[in-house]
């Protein structure tokens, strides 16, 4: 097992004839069981062709109706990026992760509030990855985002981050010292989004393939402390925590959207002192995620 | 971005918001006329910087005659501006606002922001007006009211005259302060901002409320929509080397330290400076490389980094993914050559074609330091610089 997705999924591709999205989506295909799950891409004006064997279909509603797809993938560029995640929640597709990065917060507030109220009216709930992430991965099954897939290998703990090359940084660690990974997940960085540290953190509890967590926060947001509360009163595994920001400035937009110190909470010796009160090893040194989690399994 | 006080009353006045009557001005003699022209017997000059807390620092002043305004424009015109946002060296004030005097009863405190907990738009309120917001939500916070409004209802006029009853305001004014947050609202929404403030917010013996000061701040991933709010930028508020690498799609940000580092990813560029700290040494910048890196742009990157005198090495962390180890050494290269580079420099490569990439930098036989882990590299380069 793993969290999300695994070698059966069966994903679509919005954005799939992009430059973005071409280049990505055949190293996707690439990496392990891909070829079989990247099964449609979505582009109302080239329904009906194909690109790297896998069909475009006209809508997410037909890609899913025609392929059994349950996930989709989302490289549309900012200005048309929240109205391609609403065209998937409408689909009613099970997760959809948006990798697009610069999507205008207040196109994200309205597909959010639209989403939850589909779901208040006894919709079908669909979940949403980023955006503004690396998508995630079950290292030798199947990648959905950007991430390098040689660096992971299939393993036992969970990474979630909300940064991209922090996630990288590591699982190149786990790797290296001959750990791998059940899933590596990278939320976002943006101030809006889908799925947080708790919700990620919930999954891996609940996945009796995952062993331990490193879970890698940033300054700006509630995110890691919501999480790290979660965790005291429900986590049955390992942690090792780590937050990026000790020495940012406050007010300053830290390269993510949402990596920005507006008060005492934001800050990353806030955020690393509630997680070592809710039972985190935490670290300040990065180079030292592996070796922590090594040592406490 | 952030725009001026005088153009965030503008954008105000576009939703209905009463502003106190007030001129823009660059001089001394415009600000004597402006106020002639405004009539009246008492005048506001106020300096014009992005920075608050201008008020403590001297930048903004009460005139009872045209000969106090031309004093006192005359004082802050041109000087350097220090407040507690600005750093010890301070702001150079170039525009002035001078406006009518107000006949204040009240202050009030409103501000729109979105909350990331609730996804929702937060309109806040607070009968502290006039004060350091943080400051009232640390000590009173009961004295601060929310409500959460989903974009695709709006702000009721039920939320808003809850707000303005809460805050104190006198009924007969009810109507007018509802007024004021409901064009806050739609002007928060419309022009893509991410944070709309209005402190304070005035009642006037008249019963009307005023808007006395606009603080905005808009989301950049929304600039390419709003031309109206871009055509506010002021380039002279910004820092001229974050703007020098914003025009290479570099994310760059200046720090106090004397180490320089360029990162690919934001997290980890955080992560390498909060490293560089953590083994006694400061980091001179946040530098983000981004996804797309190529030679011209780490030469260019390079260069930003080594205008700041007080550079004294070079930290180089890279996670090759989509980006190649390889490309980024050969850019490395070429920009330590072309910057004839006399600092340390470390470089710490991993990912896609490492091997590659490390072959570049030793075949180049150029004085790079490398290492393999961040603690490692952060380490060297302490060293290399003390």
């Amino acid at each position: 097992m793993s969290i999300l997705i695994n070698k059966d999924t069966k994903i679509i591709t919005q954005g799939i004839t992009g430059k973005t999205g071409q280049f990505h989506t055949e190293k996707c295909q690439e990496y392990a069981n891909g070829k079989n799950c990247f099964v449609a891409g979505v582009n109302p004006k080239k329904a009906g062709e194909s690109i790297f064997g896998i069909p475009i279909y006209g809508s997410v509603k037909e890609a899913a109706a025609q392929t059994g797809a349950t996930v989709s993938v989302i490289y549309v560029p900012p200005p048309g990026a929240a109205a391609a995640i609403w065209e998937a929640v409408e689909a009613d597709l099970d997760l959809v992760v948006c990798i697009t990065e610069g999507i205008p917060v207040r196109d994200m507030l309205i597909v959010r509030n639209k989403m939850l109220r589909k779901e208040a009216a006894g919709g079908k709930k669909t979940l949403l990855l980023g955006p503004n992430c690396p998508g995630l991965i079950t290292p030798e099954e199947v990648k959905i985002g950007i991430m390098p897939g040689h660096i992971h290998r299939k393993g036992r703990i969970g990474v979630v981050s909300r940064s991209g090359t922090l996630t990288y940084e590591a699982v190149g660690q786990l790797t290296e010292i001959g750990l791998g990974q059940s899933s590596a997940v990278g939320t976002g960085g943006d101030p809006i989004n889908g799925l947080k540290h708790i919700d990620i953190m919930r999954l891996f509890n609940d996945d009796p393939e995952t062993d331990a967590v490193i879970m890698i926060g940033e300054i700006g947001g509630p995110d890691e402390a919501d999480a790290a509360v979660w965790c005291k009163a429900n986590m049955k595994k390992p942690i090792v925590g780590f937050i990026a920001g000790v020495t940012a400035p406050a007010g300053k937009r830290m390269g993510h959207a949402g990596a920005l110190i507006s008060g005492g909470a934001d800050t990353a010796d806030a955020k690393l002192a509630i997680m070592e009160e809710c039972g985190f090893t935490v670290t300040r040194d990065p180079s030292e995620m592996g070796k922590l989690i090594k040592a406490l399994i | 971005m952030k725009i001026h006080e005088y153009q965030g009353k503008e954008l105000l006045k576009k939703f209905g918001v009463v502003v106190p009557r007030g001129v823009f001005c660059q001089s001394v003699d415009d600000a004597v006329k402006a106020a002639e022209s405004l009539g009246g017997k008492v005048w506001v000059v106020k300096a014009q910087i992005h920075a608050g807390g201008r008020g403590k620092g001297g930048g903004v002043k009460v005139a009872k005659s045209l000969d106090e305004v031309r004093q006192y424009a005359g004082q802050i015109l041109g000087m350097q501006l220090v407040t507690h946002q600005t750093g010890p060296v301070g702001q150079k004030v170039r525009r002035l606002l001078i406006e009518e005097g107000a006949d204040i009863r009240k202050e009030y405190y409103v501000a729109a922001l979105t909350d990331r907990t609730t996804q929702k738009v937060a309109m806040m309120a607070s009968s502290e007006g006039g004060m350091d917001i943080e400051e009232v939500a640390h000590k009173t916070p009961e004295k601060i009211l929310k409500v959460f409004i989903d974009p695709e209802d709006g702000l009721t006029d039920e939320q808003a005259a809850t707000l303005a009853k809460g805050i104190g305001v006198p009924a007969e004014s009810v109507d007018r302060a509802v007024a004021v947050l409901k064009g806050l609202y739609k002007c928060y929404m419309e022009t893509d901002a991410s944070l709309a403030e209005i402190n304070p917010l005035i009642l006037e013996g008249n019963g009307n409320i005023k808007a006395i000061d606009a603080k905005f701040n808009f989301d950049s991933n929304s600039l390419y929509r709003q031309p109206e709010i871009v055509a506010y930028r002021d380039l002279d508020e910004e820092d001229p080397d974050e703007l020098e690498a914003s025009k290479f799609d570099l994310s760059y940000i200046s720090l106090d330290g004397n180490i320089g580092c360029l990162v690919n990813g934001a997290g980890l560029a955080m992560a390498t400076m909060d490293t560089i700290k953590l083994f006694g040494a400061e980091p001179a910048n946040f530098l983000d490389v981004g996804g797309g890196a190529t030679t011209e742009k780490v030469t260019e990157a390079f260069q930003i980094m080594l205008r700041n005198p007080k550079v004294k090495g070079i930290l180089v962390n890279i996670f090759g993914g989509i980006m190649r180890c390889d490309t980024i050494a050969t850019g490395v290269v070429e920009a330590a050559r072309t910057t004839h580079l006399a600092v340390p420099l470390v470089v710490r490569m991993k990912g896609t074609n490492e091997d590659i990439g490390k072959k570049i930098l030793s075949d180049s036989g150029l004085p790079i330091i490398t290492a393999d882990s961040m603690a490692e590299a952060a380490t060297k380069i302490v060293a290399a610089v003390s």
